[in-house]
């Protein structure tokens, strides 16, 4: 009997033993997925492949770091090309894990507790793969260590810290650790249960890595009441956190001079942004592991019709922005402003451009169909044609400012080569890699909380009612 | 593709709901030792409320309910007090935001101070990122860490753990515990308070009898203490390098900066004949645009062998690169835009000592003078001489290489074609403050 079935039974809940019912069959079809001999055969090829795509990635970037990082095609004024492309697009990526997980349930969302475990496991991974790139791009990625305001025999040089670039260091590793113990914190109810299961079929080594995992949880009223404090508290923390991580990105671009990038809207912008990349992604991982896995009754159409509303409301914020950018460089009267924008979209790199408009603004528009929303496949490609055009979103930003800035004598085409590709792809190797190690290895929904969240859970009377 | 279902579940299958084990007294771990307390199973998260209130009006303190999720309004029932997180994590952000502030301060305020384009170095507006970011990761460190501080955790065994019934509490079961320490505990009477609060299931929970187990594992205890002691080694190294002296150079590292391939000026270099890294002229040659053959124009002289200063200008500039296009090869024409041109020179380079008006009274001599010393500065306007009788080609060899021991020359920082802009001016400084009758005659 799956957990649908019974949650279905509203009638039977208040028999006896019903509602523990709900909750096992919660338990269960969660953690067949670690438990199983076996992994699904899907499965193993797409981890091979990411393997395969991450390989790819290594042998880039020790290129790149043996031979320095004219490999890339970023050796004329396009200086920051892909490279920062690719960070900001992983970062904005990063956004919806946190989004779902703190800013939704500070809103008092339910339906994220079949999702959050997931993107924030997401949001570990993108943030993980958008690290690498400033790193390699500072050129000499041994001295990263030069960031830290360390103690020196140079002198005291020290960081300057009124540059939005060390802000990045710090927001950036903020966020990461943030996500990374917000996430921990969440899995260790979790990780408790799968020790208890593997204790109770004596399977030993499991049970005591889990339990070294699990920090000895025994689900305790009074450690509840202290862990759901910490929650809420970590759940407001981030919530700020997550406005100021992709602002303070944007703020590499918008304290800077150039025409298209020294603009005041960029940090809404950017946040807008990364939302709706983010729960793109969300959507393109998990939409075929629901299928494969069997959680089409824990992560319900209803909720994949709340992330496209989401996905839709996003899309024209940033739709809104595309078209506030050109007022105002019309409406400014700044003629290098004005021409960064008629250039944007009708010079060289005017594909780019319309690639990004076209899948940012006009692909969402199906999202008001609910024909489309009940349609998994059609999302899927839909989310794919998103997350591309986000990547476009930052490249058109980055490349077209850099390739016509004030001076002509200064204007320039950019070309990647196969070392920026590499590094790329390699970064989406290691992201499906470490998601799909995640979604064999960990709890993969957030089992406490979709019981606490389940119709049995409620205490207001007796036998469950609710 | 076809989809994979969960496999039939035996770990979690339901087990009989028996109050007959209560006189179990050996768990799944063998034999019993002391009593820890005793362990009540309640079918539903309400039941286990009403029941947790029930414990709590008996009077007992050292119990507590344990559940798969957080169970909602069992705060109350148990007595459960607000935790003082909160205040703790209020700290963390505090700590994290002031020391963000005094970080910055102390590096790029205090320490080394940065002059961008004259800006003060401590600016709070830019230095608020970064303080923001900090406050949030202290308080961020501090509610993870603080939580499992005060919930005693990691805690690596528990008597409960013993149970096997207990397992289920991170799936399907609800339970109360009372310990065997509270003081109003009473194996009877306790067992019969759970009973009445509608326990499906009751059993004594016994502590290892091995003192070994209740503690944590000594393997445990010996990494931890082993990996202290290592990560300690790097800082050890570091403080003793700090308080020794070492005649050894640095260690390098990375070293393709610090020791480049290349020659510095002005060092010794057994490669050439002359012993020195640095290459001289080579005789008899000149850089490109910087063969100044026109005597008139560069030296002030007349065009012939031994020639003489000439009284009045250059007849055209030389077409060399070292001019500006708009010159190169044109005819000399002392006009408006030459005299500009020489006015802003002169105001540039000679009036620190000159004065704007050319009588020697500049800045320097008046501050030297103030200071009490003397410094002389030629008036160049004076109507007794000697700078009115000088010919124009020595005014400008004059300018070009100084008059010593005061002046020094000016010819590497003024380019010749401006020289000759200032020899213009100072002609007519002159005939502006000493003019006679008839040069004012023809200006009527």
């Amino acid at each position: 009997m799956s957990a649908a079935e019974v949650t279905a039974d509203h009638a039977d809940i208040n028999e006896p033993g019903k509602a523990r019912e709900t909750f096992r069959a919660v338990t269960r079809d969660v953690s067949w997925i670690a438990e199983s001999p076996k992994p699904h055969k899907l499965w193993l090829v797409a981890l091979t492949l990411a393997v395969l795509l991450f390989g790819i990635g290594i042998w880039s970037i020790y290129c790149v770091v043996m031979r320095g990082i004219g490999v890339w095609g970023n050796s004329n004024t396009v200086c920051w090309a892909w490279d920062i492309t690719n960070f900001v697009w992983w970062i904005g990526i990063g956004h919806a894990g946190t989004l779902i997980s703190a800013v939704l349930y500070l809103t008092r969302q339910q339906w994220r507790v079949s999702i959050n475990r997931s993107a924030e496991a997401m949001t570990i991974f993108a943030v993980m793969a958008a690290g690498i790139f400033p790193l390699l791009h500072t050129g000499r990625p041994w001295f990263a260590w030069w960031m830290l305001p360390l103690p020196n025999d140079m002198g005291s040089m020290w960081p300057q810290f009124r540059s939005p670039l060390m802000w990045d260091v710090f927001a950036v590793s903020t966020y990461l650790t943030t996500s990374l113990l917000f996430w921990y914190m969440g899995m260790v109810p979790d990780l408790a249960t799968f020790r208890d299961r593997n204790a109770g079929k004596g399977n030993n080594v499991k049970a005591l890595i889990y339990g070294m995992l699990s920090l000895g949880w025994r689900g305790s009223a009074r450690q509840w009441h202290r862990y759901e404090r910490a929650y809420l508290i970590l759940a407001g923390l981030a919530t700020p956190l997550v406005f100021s991580v992709h602002s303070v990105v944007s703020f590499d671009f918008a304290t800077s001079q150039l025409p298209g990038w020294h603009t005041t809207i960029f940090p809404p912008y950017f946040v807008a942004g990364a939302i709706f990349s983010g729960f793109a992604m969300v959507l393109t991982l998990l939409l075929p592991l629901r299928y494969l896995f069997n959680l089409q009754h824990i992560i319900k159409q209803a909720h994949i019709h709340a992330m496209c509303k989401i996905m839709l409301a996003t899309g024209m914020m940033v739709g809104l922005a595309y078209a506030s950018e050109f007022f105002i460089a019309w409406y400014s009267g700044n003629p290098f402003e004005s021409f960064t924008f008629i250039s944007r979209a009708f010079g060289p790199f005017w594909w780019a451009y319309f690639a990004m408009v076209s899948c940012n603004v006009l692909i969402p528009q199906f999202f008001w169909s609910n024909w489309v929303k009940n349609n998994n496949v059609l999302i899927w490609v839909l989310c794919i044609f998103i997350n591309i055009g986000m990547w476009f979103e930052r490249f058109v930003i980055i490349a077209t400012s850099l390739a016509r800035s004030f001076l002509p004598s200064a204007w320039s085409y950019y070309h990647p080569t196969r070392y920026d590709v590499g590094v790329f792809v390699g970064t989406i190797g290691m992201f499906l890699m470490f998601f799909l190690l995640f979604f064999r290895f960990a709890p993969v929904v957030a089992i406490s909380e979709v019981k606490g969240a389940s119709d049995g859970a409620h205490a207001s009377g007796k036998k469950g009612a609710h | 593709m076809a989809t994979e279902t969960p496999p039939p579940d035996k770990a979690t299958e339901p087990r009989p709901d028996s109050e007959n084990q209560t006189g179990d007294a050996s768990g799944k771990h063998g034999t019993a030792g002391e009593l820890y307390g005793y362990l009540a199973e309640y079918d539903t998260p309400g039941e286990l409320v009403e029941a947790a209130r029930k414990v709590k009006d008996a009077g007992f303190t050292e119990f507590d309910a344990y559940s798969p999720f957080p169970v909602h309004g069992i705060d109350p029932a148990m007595g459960i007090k607000r935790t003082i997180l909160p205040l703790l994590i209020f700290g963390g952000g505090f700590v994290g935001a002031t020391s963000g502030i005094l970080l910055q301060w102390y590096c790029n305020a205090y320490s080394w101070g940065w002059n961008i384009s004259g800006k003060p170095t401590w600016s709070i507006p830019a230095n608020i990122p970064i303080a923001y970011e900090l406050t949030i990761l202290l308080a961020v460190l501090t509610s993870f860490f603080g939580m499992w501080g005060l919930n005693k955790l990691p805690q690596v065994w528990h008597p409960l753990f013993r149970s096997d019934r207990f397992l289920r509490v991170t799936d399907d079961g609800f339970f109360i515990g009372i310990e065997a320490k509270d003081k109003r505990f009473d194996v009877d009477k306790t067992k019969a308070l759970l009973g009445d609060a509608g326990a499906i299931d009751i059993e004594p929970v016994y502590y290892d009898p091995d003192p070994a187990k209740k503690a944590m594992p000594k393997w445990i205890m010996a990494f931890i203490v082993a990996s202290t002691a290592f990560a300690l080694i790097p800082f050890a190294i570091a403080a003793k390098a700090r308080n020794s002296h070492s005649a050894e150079p640095h260690v390098h590292i990375f070293p393709d900066m610090d020791f480049q391939p290349k020659f510095k000026s002005d060092t010794a270099n057994d490669l050439f004949a002359d012993g020195r890294s640095n290459r001289g002229e080579i005789p008899g040659t000149v850089a490109r645009g910087w063969l100044e053959e026109d005597t008139t124009f560069y030296l002030g002289l007349t065009a012939e062998t031994g020639g003489q200063w000439i009284d009045g200008f250059p007849a055209s500039y030389p077409d060399s690169p070292s001019l500006t296009p708009d010159l190169r090869g044109k005819p000399f024409v002392v006009d408006a835009k030459l005299l500009k041109r020489g006015q802003n020179r002169f105001n540039i380079y000679c009036t620190p000592c000159h004065g704007y008006d050319g009588r020697g009274q500049g800045m320097v001599p008046t501050r030297v003078k103030e200071q009490g010393g003397v410094w002389l500065a030629r008036n160049l306007v004076d109507k007794a001489g000697p700078v009115v009788f000088l010919p124009n080609g020595q005014l400008f060899n004059t300018i070009t290489n100084g008059f010593p021991p005061t002046m020094m020359g000016y010819g590497a920082q003024i380019p010749a074609a401006d020289r000759w802009a200032i020899v213009a001016y100072v002609r007519a400084l002159e005939r502006s403050q000493i003019a006679s009758n008839e040069d004012q005659a023809g200006q009527r």
